[in-house]
């Protein structure tokens, strides 16, 4: 029992660090750690251009490793992030963007779920309240048959 | 008129299917250049024949060009270059050549076997000059304008039918803009 919970534990432990130490692609010197940590999230936001559904750090492709190195030393000469995604999209246009910037071609984008979203209520709203009316409507009705209800319904007897 | 409301899901549900159907038929590796209507990128690289030779931007502006960017690892280049070849013999327009990430001693031995169509080519072994065109394979052609802006790029090797269609009819036109420019 012992053997299996500490075979189990070293199993946990050889995984979680192996996880830990698969980003990194490349051995890249970085000033900070901070430095680093900024470096990569850029990388996984950039899309490699040649293999298109992976990032920069996914991908094996020369242009997507130029393209890494790129960005590592752009972000230890001090560069920031906008100048950066600046110099990415000059070169390869808003497609290596995986996060769409928001402008007059991405509104459509950005705001359409939330357009989608309160025109639900709406619809909601509105079928719900003309149910509420109905409902008003009916009971309206009822009060003024009751009466005569009742009387036909005594005159079958 | 209640009845038509109750139309509108399915009109949405055939707009949005008409959409994505057409979505099956583009081309994904079609990617449009962020650099067309820019100018081409300043660069100091050396002439891939003669070791020491400085080239710029400069060199390349002044006419309507076709820029290629070719290596010898590159089996699509080897495609192509039959067909740079023989349209450099017919001089419709002057080939300049970007020898991408590749070896000096390689790619004149290959120039020297396969005929060289390229009137200056650039060796930018580190990919920079790649890099500032937005790049991201080779073989990639460019088409330049008289005062240096980049006009059109096409990613992939050329032949007769993309030459025929496409970029001979774009060249046609920016010779006589070029033309009407030197009159003026």
């Amino acid at each position: 029992m012992k053997i299996v919970s500490v075979s189990i534990a070293l199993i946990a432990g050889f995984l979680l660090s192996t996880a830990v130490h698969a980003t990194p692609v490349d051995t890249y010197e970085f000033k900070s750690p901070s430095d680093q940590k900024r470096a990569l999230t850029l990388a996984n936001e950039l899309r490699c251009p040649q293999c298109q559904n992976q990032n920069l750090i996914d991908s094996n492709s020369p242009v997507a490793h130029d393209l890494r190195l790129e960005v590592y030393n752009m972000v230890s000469e001090g560069k920031s992030d906008d100048e950066i995604v600046e110099f990415m999209t000059s070169r390869y246009g808003d497609f290596v963007l995986y996060k769409p910037r928001l402008d007059s071609k991405t509104y459509i984008l950005w705001l359409g779920p939330f357009v989608i979203l309160i025109g639900g209520f709406v619809f909601g709203a509105i079928l719900i309240r003309r149910q509420r009316n109905a409902k008003d409507l009916t009971e309206e009705m009822s009060a003024e048959d009751q009466q005569q209800l009742d009387e036909l319904l005594k005159r079958d007897k | 008129m209640k009845k038509l409301v109750l139309f509108i899901p399915l009109v949405l549900f055939l707009a949005m299917g008409v959409f994505l159907y057409q979505g099956l038929f583009l081309n994904p590796q079609k990617l449009d250049s962020a650099l067309e209507g820019k100018p081409i990128p300043a660069f100091q690289l050396e002439r891939l024949e003669t070791p020491g030779e400085m080239l710029t931007d400069a060199d390349l502006k002044g006419q309507v060009s076709l820029l290629n960017i070719w290596a010898t690892w590159c089996p699509a280049c080897k495609y192509e270059h039959p067909f740079l070849t023989m349209l450099a013999r017919r001089n419709i327009v002057p080939i300049y050549g970007i020898n991408y990430r590749d070896e000096r001693e390689l790619a004149i031995k290959e120039l020297r076997r396969e005929g060289d169509p390229y009137a200056i080519n650039i060796f930018d072994k580190d990919g920079r000059l790649g890099l500032d065109l937005g790049v991201y394979g080779a073989p990639e052609t460019f088409i330049v304008d008289h005062n240096g802006i980049i006009r059109f790029r096409y990613a992939g090797p050329i032949d007769q039918n993309i030459w025929k269609d496409t970029l001979y009819p774009m060249i046609q036109q920016l010779q006589a803009e070029a033309k009407a420019d030197g009159a003026a």
